[in-house]
């Protein structure tokens, strides 16, 4: 127990960044998935081809291998960034993959006919889908984008390893001051359980509000 | 008789993969007319429907409305679609909105009219298909006539030229076809154009100035209604009236 007293600040710090990371990262991820899952069903070529080339690349690349390539690389072609928001990025583009690949999944549970009858009222592609289709889409993807989520707020703990403070990170300072590492990762297990129960329980609200009664 | 076209197909052609569904379609429909398409499940009457506001693309040809060409995909085929209404076998009602939002829906979001504007309209034509009083009820709450109505009603929001029917009463149990029918009817007195893909032969006798009978991609038949259902030339409709007549 005095491991989580003695280190409260040092622990503290560590939830806040991994809170931080996965905020950040999942706002970057819903717009990005979003937009993908746009263009990966819109009625230009270019775009749905860029929407998938988006989608394979980043949904199987290890996310090890992404902070690598954006932390290492992209400073090599003179974008100097912020470690952290390097990871907000890196985490963010690649759970954007898995968002876009939910929404479509979610898109094609809304009959055929739904987007056929809004085009044929003479609704743009934007409108149909941000009036008629999405809105339908969204109640049948909000367990997954939770699931989603949930394994972005794991996925957080990379960042630690490039030396972006967040919680898995913290057990190294600790250990170093010679307390027990198995309460360390306890406490440290408790951490992302918060964040991640918190997750949980936000999204099951919404599908409580917004999830369809069929 | 067609001195006014609105409506113009010429030399349209369109396949699915193999199969040669539209053969170099030639189809006129004047203003204020209303053409009934009949003719065997496959023979490409619902495609032919569907091209007409670009549901379905086309190979080749041409399709004129109001005498300008069928745009390609953007924002100058929305607006050529809000022009001509659609009315679908499953209705496809928006199944989110309540029936007075989907009848409001396009006019505010395409129309740009005002909210209350656009849900004053609504019920006016939700009056005249016999639904006010359903108005703030979901579509799943209706019967598959009521919503047929409103989907008529949806279509009619956008004050179109014409209207297209893709079987309209082909999902609905038979006694509420009746209902879909005398709508369809009072418009078709009231003067709006319309083609409408439909097997109701009664239909198609009372409220129709011409009958296209296609078969196989073809249009076999183009004709006045009473012509074609006492005296079909081809052997093709000879077969197909006497199999639906028959019982």
């Amino acid at each position: 127990m005095n491991v989580l007293t003695e280190n409260w600040s040092v622990f503290w710090e560590g939830f806040l960044g991994t809170v931080e990371l996965t905020v950040f990262a999942s706002l970057l991820a819903l717009a990005l998935g979003f937009l993908m899952a746009s263009f990966r069903v819109a009625p230009v070529g270019s775009l749905r081809v860029f929407g998938t080339a988006w989608v394979t690349v980043l949904r199987n690349t290890p996310l090890t291998l992404l902070f690598f390539a954006v932390l290492l690389g992209l400073p090599r072609f003179g974008l100097v960034l912020p470690f952290k928001l390097f990871a907000v990025l890196a985490l963010g583009c690649y759970t954007s993959a898995f968002i876009c690949e939910a929404l479509r999944s979610g898109i094609n549970t809304v009959p055929r006919g739904q987007g056929e009858a809004a085009r044929s009222l003479g609704m743009s592609f934007g409108q149909v889908l941000s009036v008629v289709v999405l809105p339908q889409a969204f109640r049948s993807v909000i367990p997954p984008v939770g699931s989603t989520l949930i394994a972005l707020a794991k996925n957080s703990a990379i960042a630690g390893a490039f030396s972006v403070t967040e919680l898995l990170g913290t057990y190294r300072t600790i250990s170093e001051l010679g307390y027990n590492i198995v309460w360390t990762f306890v406490w440290i297990a408790v951490g992302y359980l918060i964040v991640t129960l918190a997750i949980s329980a936000l999204f099951n609200f919404l599908e409580r509000t917004w999830g369809v009664a069929r | 008789m067609t001195v006014d076209p609105l409506i113009e197909l010429r030399g349209v052609n369109k396949h699915f993969g193999e199969l040669h569904v539209l053969r170099d379609i030639d189809l006129t429909v004047g203003r204020g007319e209303v053409v009934v398409v009949i003719g065997p499940s496959g023979s490409g009457k619902s495609t032919l429907c569907r091209t007409v506001n670009r549901l379905e693309t086309v190979e080749s040809g041409t399709i004129l409305i109001d005498g300008t060409p069928l745009p390609a995909e953007g924002r100058a085929l929305a607006r050529l679609r809000a022009e001509v209404g659609m009315v679908f076998q499953s209705f496809n009602l928006f199944a989110h909105k309540t029936v007075l939002q989907n009848v409001s829906l396009a006019q505010v979001k395409v129309r740009g009219r005002k909210r209350d504007e656009a849900d004053r309209r609504s019920r006016e034509l939700l009056a005249r298909v016999g639904l006010a009083a359903q108005a703030d009820k979901y579509p799943a709450q209706l019967s598959g006539g009521q919503q047929q109505r409103v989907a008529i009603a949806r279509a009619l929001a956008m004050d179109p030229k014409a209207l297209l029917f893709d079987e309209p009463t082909s999902a609905l149990d038979p006694e509420m076809i009746n209902e879909v029918l005398e709508v369809m009817r009072q418009l078709a007195r009231d003067g709006m154009t319309m083609v409408v893909v439909t097997h109701e032969m009664g239909f198609a006798r009372s409220a129709a100035n011409r009958v296209v009978f296609m078969a196989d991609g073809t249009v076999v038949e183009d004709r006045s209604p009473e012509e074609f259902f006492t005296a079909p030339r081809s052997e093709r409709a000879k077969d197909f009236l006497s199999k639906i007549l028959k019982h």
